[in-house]
């Protein structure tokens, strides 16, 4: 990286590169004050960064803060759900205190996107009378059995891996913003795994990573979602969770498959186009893979806990 | 699919042939120099051929080197539970039929994943990088401890190496498989981690709990107290990957910014 061969290279299409920026963004000077800050090692990305910006046609923001308060009501609606565990029964000391890990992290994510949306995040909603976890009486035992709170729990954090996934393209012309919502994204993912081991070796078990997982992976889960998981913990009623999405508004390129898809970027996966893959199981080729979901049809499932039954939309 | 920045401007200005060595009218290049395609263009071109060093395999840059970079780890990942299964550990009689299912799987879907990428590569008519010859001699595969402690390191470095190269892919649609793919790894992750050691599938050594990110990623504006991933830069990834790789295949992947 040579610095002054960029701005060379520049100059040979742009004379007025100079002019541009000192005029307009003025970045040299922030860049001189970023210099001071600045070790030469990173000083290439701190001008990729600058040009970034500089050159960016793509309006930054447009959106990124619906989709973020969007993200922060699924949110507060798994914090309060892990807040809520105090009157669960049946679970081991070792799910117990996962269970707190959890709760302490979807509680940091509340407090993380409420700092990056400042002034322009939703308002708290109300502990009690806003979120109804028995989803209207569907789940009676929602915050007392100690099964029926994983198998809910299961059913969020899923639907939160695949709400941030189908929402990334929609925040990528911002990077920040991009690079948090993939790193909170994979920890939904970590929950998600984590709770289903609970629920495979079951609630009372001292030993939750040692469960052997059954098909068709209702009671007894693999950590990652085989095929469309047999409609979910709840089949009937989480189906939703697991099937396709809706493609209307979908950025181009992209389709909101079910769990089930085993079509990637047009490439089949199958025991014919995988190397040794005449014998893998069937399973495999679509477990290797999550899919993503549109906000509306998130905003559909998360609606199920919703009170007022449009709370998200 | 267009694989880098530059193939779009050819697309569009086939008349250009070299757009960043000839001088044309500044208006007419800033309007198809849009966004951060230009912009990279530009980075990329302050980088002179001595970059790279001699017998290491760059990934190259732009979307189509972001696929290789993947590519890149899901070979090492792929060759590492291929040479577990035939280790004394998972051939033994001391492994539980939970662990064996367990490594089963990540073998499944790690091979699928080196494939696709090698199928992807070539469908987006970019080269995929060679064929990597791993050095695992570090790792004791009759051993619970050391394949265990192995697969952890691989499958985080997975997660923090997909989230940190995020910003730098341009196309959604690769954007979203990378999505697809990074959460199966995270919930990877989580289970070794907790074959490992029971309720570590998340932990402040891995997301940001009581510590910011110290990581040299971009755009990383993870404070302690949030729970985000600590994502890792492309350079960072590969300095620990390199462990693993054998001569001649060690990475390069500094074009990745």
């Amino acid at each position: 990286m040579n610095f002054f061969q960029i701005i060379s290279e520049i100059e040979k299409v742009d004379p007025e590169v100079y002019d541009r920026l000192d005029s307009r963004r003025s970045v040299f000077k922030h860049m001189s004050g970023l210099g001071q800050k600045l070790s030469a090692a990173a000083l290439p990305l701190a001008v990729g960064a600058i040009f970034n910006k500089v050159y960016a046609q793509t309006p930054v923001g447009a959106g990124v803060n619906d989709v973020l308060n969007f993200a922060l009501k699924l949110e507060y609606l798994e914090s309060y759900f892990y807040n809520s565990r105090g009157t669960v029964t049946g679970l081991s000391t070792q799910n117990t205190a996962a269970l707190a890990l959890i709760a302490t992290d979807e509680a940091n994510h509340v407090t993380f996107l409420r700092s990056v949306l400042g002034a322009n995040a939703i308002a708290a909603p109300a502990t009690t009378g806003v979120f109804d976890y028995t989803a209207k009486g569907t789940f009676p035992t929602a915050l007392t059995s100690g099964a029926t709170y994983l198998a809910i729990a299961q059913a969020f954090e899923d639907t939160g891996v695949r709400a941030y996934k189908g929402a990334a393209p929609l925040v990528m012309a911002n990077k920040t913003v991009l690079t948090a919502a993939l790193n909170i994204h994979s920890v939904e993912a970590r929950h998600a795994s984590h709770i289903r081991a609970m629920r495979r070796a079951g609630a009372t078990s001292t030993t939750p990573a040692q469960g052997v997982a059954v098909s068709p992976y209702t009671s007894a889960p693999k950590s990652w979602i085989s095929g469309n998981d047999g409609g979910g913990p709840v089949p009937g009623t989480t189906d939703a969770i697991y099937g396709a999405g809706n493609n209307t508004n979908a950025p181009t390129g992209i389709t909101f498959d079910s769990e089930a898809n085993t079509t990637q970027g047009g490439v089949a996966l199958s025991g014919t186009t995988i190397t040794a893959g005449a014998a893998f199981p069937s399973s495999a080729f679509s477990e290797a893979f999550d899919e993503g979901l549109d906000v509306g049809t998130v905003a559909k499932i998360a609606n199920l806990f919703s009170v007022s039954g449009n709370y998200f939309g | 699919m267009s694989t880098t920045p530059n193939s779009d401007l050819l697309v569009q200005e086939p008349q250009i042939e070299q757009p960043l060595y000839t001088p044309i009218k500044r208006r007419s290049f800033f309007m198809y120099a849009g966004a951060t395609a230009g912009a990279t263009a530009l980075v990329l071109a302050g980088c002179s051929k001595s970059d790279s060093s001699p017998g290491t395999v760059n990934v190259g840059s732009g979307d189509a080197g972001v696929l290789n970079y993947a590519y890149a780890l899901e070979q090492l990942e792929a060759a590492f539970y291929t040479q577990l299964r035939t280790g004394s550990y998972y051939t033994g009689s001391t492994i539980t039929a939970a662990e064996k299912s367990i490594l089963d799987d990540l073998y499944y879907h790690e091979v699928i994943h080196r494939d696709f990428f090698r199928a992807a590569i070539s469908a987006a008519g970019a080269t995929p990088i060679k064929a990597l010859t791993p050095n695992f001699s570090a790792i004791d595969f009759s051993s619970r401890t050391s394949v265990l402690g192995a697969a952890k390191a691989f499958e985080d470095l997975g997660v923090a190496a997909y989230n940190g190269a995020g910003q730098y892919i341009t196309s959604p649609t690769y954007l979203y498989i990378a999505g697809k793919i990074v959460s199966v790894e995270a919930r990877h992750a989580a289970i070794i981690r907790d074959l490992n050691a029971d309720n570590t599938f998340v932990g402040n050594d891995i997301i940001t709990l009581t510590s910011g990110s110290n990581s040299s990623v971009a755009t990383n504006n993870s404070p302690a107290n949030s729970s985000l991933e600590r994502s890792m830069s492309p350079s960072e990834v590969v300095a620990i990957a390199n462990n693993y790789l054998a001569d001649g295949s060690k990475l390069d992947a500094s074009s990745l910014r």
